[in-house]
């Protein structure tokens, strides 16, 4: 296991009637690209593996997105990054690939409020009702590139990697208070 | 904005998710090492820079982050289409008459 670092500690970034932003408890995170059997690669990790650029799968605990044509991000709890690593390493000389444990390299982002999807269009240039809820999303963010999961229609994630955290945070910050400011 | 249609995400997204890659279908040669120094700055350095449509390379950088092909009016921005690395160059002739129907 890599060394688990944190740039934010979890905490509420802002909360206004708008919308309400928090730093999340740290998760174990596994960056993953493999090609060929699919099927055996979720096996080991113990969720069917989407392969619908944006679609997600969860079991046991265990939350998968596709992110491109051959790669997935893997959320786990901290006691279970040990599992899926071996169990991937145990697939590994049957079948090559990438698993990277990249725990201490993100945080995310809880986004949720009545505003949440305004909030985020101050920094997504795509359309967001592009993504529906259960889905998820690479893409672009005030300059950084995040992951964003739609839990409900009004209620986010977004994994962000540690060096962007608090500028974005300063940036869902601000958007918040604006909007609020205009409800009032 | 310019939206674009990448081929593996099957969306079309705002330019910023993209990153322009230069001229498409150069093959690096088979073995470097036989190339005459001409030869290999032909291979690095000589592009077409072509005025109109124009065969070039896209990454969705902030996306799926796959390298793919199009075709880009250089003129107009217009892109006649994008397909996935690997795909046979598409006939231009035919793209023309399709974008002008
Ligand atoms: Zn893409």
């Amino acid at each position: 296991m890599s060394k688990h670092i944190s740039s934010l500690a979890p905490s509420v970034v802002v909360d206004t009637a708008a919308a309400r932003v928090a730093v999340s408890q740290m998760i174990g995170r596994i960056s993953l690209r493999a090609r060929g059997d699919l099927a055996a690669v979720g096996q080991a990790i113990g969720v069917e593996l989407p392969t619908q650029i944006g679609a997600r799968a969860k079991a046991d605990g265990i939350e998968v997105a596709c992110l491109g044509p051959d790669e997935w991000t893997v959320l786990v709890s901290l006691g279970q990054i040990e599992k899926v690593e071996d169990a991937l390493a145990a697939l590994y000389p049957s079948l090559p690939h990438s698993m990277t444990e990249v725990t201490g390299r993100e945080v995310t982002f809880t986004i949720e409020g009545p505003q949440a999807v305004e909030l985020l269009s101050i920094g997504a240039p795509r359309d967001l009702s592009t993504i529906k809820v259960g889905q998820a999303r690479r893409m672009f963010f005030d300059g950084a590139t995040v992951v964003l999961w739609r839990d409900a229609e009004t209620s986010f994630r977004m994994d962000v990697w540690n060096s962007f955290a608090s500028f974005l945070a300063t940036t869902l910050e601000t958007g918040a208070k604006e909007l609020a400011a205009e409800l009032a | 904005m310019i939206q674009i249609h990448c081929p593996y995400c099957g969306e079309t997204l705002p330019e910023l998710e993209f990153a322009y890659a230069g001229e498409a279908h150069i093959d690096r040669p088979e073995s470097p090492s036989a190339q005459t120094d001409e030869e290999w700055a032909e291979f690095l350095f000589m592009r077409q820079n072509v005025k109109g449509p124009h065969f070039e390379r896209w990454r969705h950088l902030h996306g799926c982050g796959r390298f793919f092909n199009a075709v880009r009016n250089t003129i107009t921005d217009r892109f006649y289409i994008t397909y996935k690395a690997g795909e046979p160059r598409p006939d231009l002739a035919t793209l023309l008459e399709e974008d002008n129907k």
